[in-house]
Parts: C-alpha cells; structure tokens; sequence
C-alpha cells in the first residue's frame, strides 16, 4: 500500500487529525501573541525588563521540547488533560520570536517620527496604537509567521503525550516501521506549516509596505 | 536687553518666557540660565552651534523636558504645571523633513491634531483643504503619502500640520535644513509673510544667520548652553559681541 493509497483509505482520520493538529498550533500561537506581543511592548516602556524577559524567553527556547512536555506533566489543571498541556508547552516555545519581534518592530521606528507625534500632543496610547503598531506591524506578522510555523512543527510531538494531532501517525508509523504511516503524518504537517508561512508573508509585505507606499 | 521677570498677571505675561531656565543631563549642563520671553505677534530665533541649546530650549517649553532650575513659563502657567498634552496641542510644531507620519496620508497628516481634539468631520476636511491653500500646495495631494512627495512638499505639510488646531505658539527647529537653497529661500520668504498675517508668537531654532536675519524679529545667539547675546534683529549684525562677529564673518563672505 503506499502512500496516497494510506491516505485515502484513512481519509476521515487524516482530516480530523489535521483538525487536531490546526487548533493545537494555532490556540498555542494564539495565546502565545496574547501574551507576547503585550510584554513585547511593555518591554519598549520598562526598559530595564528588556533583558530579564528576552533572556527568559531564550532560556525557555533551548530546553528540548520533549523535556518541557515531562517538566509541565505533574503542573496541577494543566497536567490534567494532554491537549492543555501540549498548547502550553506550544505557546512558550513561540513566545521568543512574538516578544522579540514586537520589541525591536517598535524600537526601529524612525525617533523623530515618535517624538513628533509626542510634541503634538498625542497622549502614550494614541502614539502606541496610532503609530508605533501601525508602523511595526510588518515587523511583528514576521514574528507571528515564525511563532506559527515553529508551533505547527513542534505539534507533531505533542502525540508523544497523547494530545493527538498528526504526530500520532508519526509516531505510529515508527512503532510499525512503515514509511506510508509517518508520511501520512509529516506531509499534511509540512503543507499545513508552508501554506501558513505563505499565507502570513503576504500579509507582512502589505503592512511592511505601509510605510514606504510609492 | 531683557526685563527681568515680574509678577505680572496673565493676561499681560509674554506667550513663552524663561525665567533662568537650566537643564542638566546627568550632571552635563545642556542649558544653563536662560533669560527670555516671546510675545504674541513676535518672532525669535534661536541661533546657535549644533550642541548650543536651541533644541534643548524648545523641548522645554512643550515639557517634553522640564528645567532642572529655574521655569518656562507658557501664557504665563509653569510648563510643569501643565497638563502636557493640552500644553503641547496649543503649540505647533515643525521639525526637520516635517517630521510626517509615512503611513498616513497628507490629509490625515495635517488633520492629526483636530482628529485627536475630535473635531467634527466636516470642519476637518474643511480645515485640511484651508491650511493646504496656506502653504500653497494643491488640493490633490491631500491622498498622497509623504514618500511620493518632494522635500518641499513634505516642509509645507509639516508647517501645514502645525497650524491645523490654530496654535497660538508655533515653535521650529531647523525647519528649512533639509531642503535645497531655492526651495529653503522660497519657504522662508512664504513663512516670513504667513507670520506676518498670523500674529503667532515664533521661536525658530536654526544655524544659519541669513534665514536668522530673514525671519527674526529678535535674535538670540547661544554658545554652550549660554545665552551669549539677545538681539533686535536690526542691532544684531551691528553688535561689537566677539560671537556676534565671528558669525557675520563667517557668513560674509558667502
């Protein structure tokens, strides 16, 4: 049997899988720009925080993924149930490129063009929503794109605790020693991550062209 | 010279006044001891070396600094009494290359200010289309971004923003630097004649003694965070001051 012929024979599986595998990485990419993106800015108001955060979300970045998926198991609520602990173990992994991305997007608008909008009288959050976000917002959907491609990567390990996704043909297809099995996986995880870093660079070149409209 | 600073009542006090203002930056003295006022109607250039303490006077009077002695003091009122951001939206404010918004468009560039005082729509396209006529650009720029304009074009809009809520204090730091001689001498002769119907009470920082010349009522000349000498525009180049004449030396020859 190979491969295609897997696929279709599989097809209900395949679907509701990838299913599984979309809302793991994209509620971990969610949460991780709910939290990212807000301490990226913080960390352009408190300038003294900029090291200790970045350095923790680098910190985090280097520990191997399938340690940090052991490490959050006995965490009371979210040790309880696979999937909370594969999204969150997802989100901290795609915290970095999120908070690093909001910060520096931020940092590299033009300081004369901020301290204007200050001179003018434009209170803190009209400069941040009105001009600092607008014109780091390509810099920003940069980080996004690498946070979602990186979660829907990662995802396939979170089968490794039972949190589904397309890892279980992975993992499966291992156990068996059947090349079908873990293509049926890897390829639908690899289109899924590709269409995603497509679809999200388009959307930063329209904002990255924002600035220099000609 | 200058009056020393008197109790005056409000009504009667200069629209912008240093009353020996200093400001030090870790313990680095930017500014020290500054005595000035400019009235409504009037016209003072700040006229100095990079480093001199033009821009750090100017940051002082919209607060983005607070002296570290002595007071500014705007339509009379501490400038840390204040609140800000009503200090700084009733004073214009233009700098070099304007200074615009590169995402927004000239009309929404210009119209910044009223937007935020939540002008009503209407007035603001009005207002737009008045101060565009002002500074002599046409009504078909409005849509365009400032990367599809010229130098010139985007100083007019700086100007153009500046005056959108009628500020009764226009404050300019090297307004014209950036642009080329013909278009620098064009904008200054057309701000010499717009300050003439407005009545505004100006301080304009540059580094050049004939846009100084041009443009002053007064000038102020500071070296190293000191006020060397502060001028009629008519006595300034006739001033025996050692400073005085190595910048009419300096500029003479041209």
């Amino acid at each position: 049997m190979n491969f295609l012929q897997f696929m279709m024979a599989n097809r209900q599986q395949v679907l509701d899988l990838t299913l599984e595998h979309i809302t793991l990485a994209g509620v971990a990419t969610l949460l991780a720009a709910l939290i990212g993106i807000p301490l990226g800015i913080l960390i352009t108001r408190v300038p003294q925080l900029s090291k200790p955060v970045l350095g923790g979300a680098n910190i985090i970045q280097t520990i191997p993924s399938l340690a940090l998926f052991g490490f959050l198991l006995p965490a009371p609520w979210i040790g309880e149930r696979a999937g909370r602990l594969a999204i969150l173990a997802l989100a901290l992994y795609a915290l970095l490129p999120l908070i690093r991305n909001t910060y520096a997007g931020i940092r590299s608008v033009d300081p004369a063009v901020v301290e204007a909008g200050r001179a003018m009288g434009l209170t803190d959050r009209q400069l941040l929503f009105q001009v600092e976000l607008p014109l780091a917002s390509g810099v920003i959907v940069a980080g996004l794109r690498i946070a979602t491609v990186v979660s829907i990567g990662l995802a396939t390990i979170a089968a490794a605790i039972g949190a589904g996704g397309l890892g279980e043909f992975i993992f499966r297809g291992l156990a068996m020693v059947n090349n079908e099995v873990i293509l049926a996986g890897a390829v639908p995880a690899a289109l899924l991550a590709l269409f995603a870093d497509f679809a999200l660079g388009r959307l930063e070149r329209r904002l990255g062209s924002l600035h220099s409209k000609s | 010279m200058t009056a020393p600073p008197s109790p005056a009542l409000a009504t009667e006090s200069p629209a912008i006044e240093f009353d020996h203002a200093s400001f030090q930056l870790n313990r680095r003295p930017l500014l020290q001891d500054l005595v000035l006022s400019v009235k409504q109607g009037e016209t003072v250039v700040l006229l100095g070396r990079s480093g001199s303490g033009k821009s750090t006077s100017l940051r002082l009077i919209n607060r983005l600094l607070l002296p570290t002695a002595g007071d500014v003091r705007v339509n009379g009122r501490r400038t840390a009494e204040w609140d800000p951001i009503r200090l700084r939206r009733s004073i214009g404010y233009v700098i070099q290359d304007g200074g615009l918004f590169p995402h927004f468009t000239v009309e929404r560039n210009i119209a910044l200010v009223p937007r935020i005082e939540n002008w009503p729509q209407a007035r603001v396209q009005e207002r737009v289309r008045e101060l565009l006529a002002t500074v002599g650009l046409s009504d078909d720029l409005a849509s365009r971004y400032p990367s599809q304009l010229s130098g010139g074009q985007r100083q007019r809009v700086g100007v153009a923003r500046a005056l959108a809520a009628d500020p009764p204090i226009l404050i300019l730091d090297e307004a014209f630097g950036a642009l080329d001689p013909i278009t620098r001498s064009e904008m200054q002769k057309e701000f010499r004649a717009l300050q003439r119907r407005m009545g505004k009470a100006v301080i304009f920082v540059t580094h050049d003694l004939r846009e100084a010349l041009l443009l002053a009522d007064r000038i102020a000349l500071l070296e190293e965070g000191r006020l060397i000498v502060d001028l009629p525009v008519a006595e300034f180049s006739r001033s025996q001051n050692p400073l005085v004449r190595a910048y009419v030396e300096a500029f003479s020859g041209l």
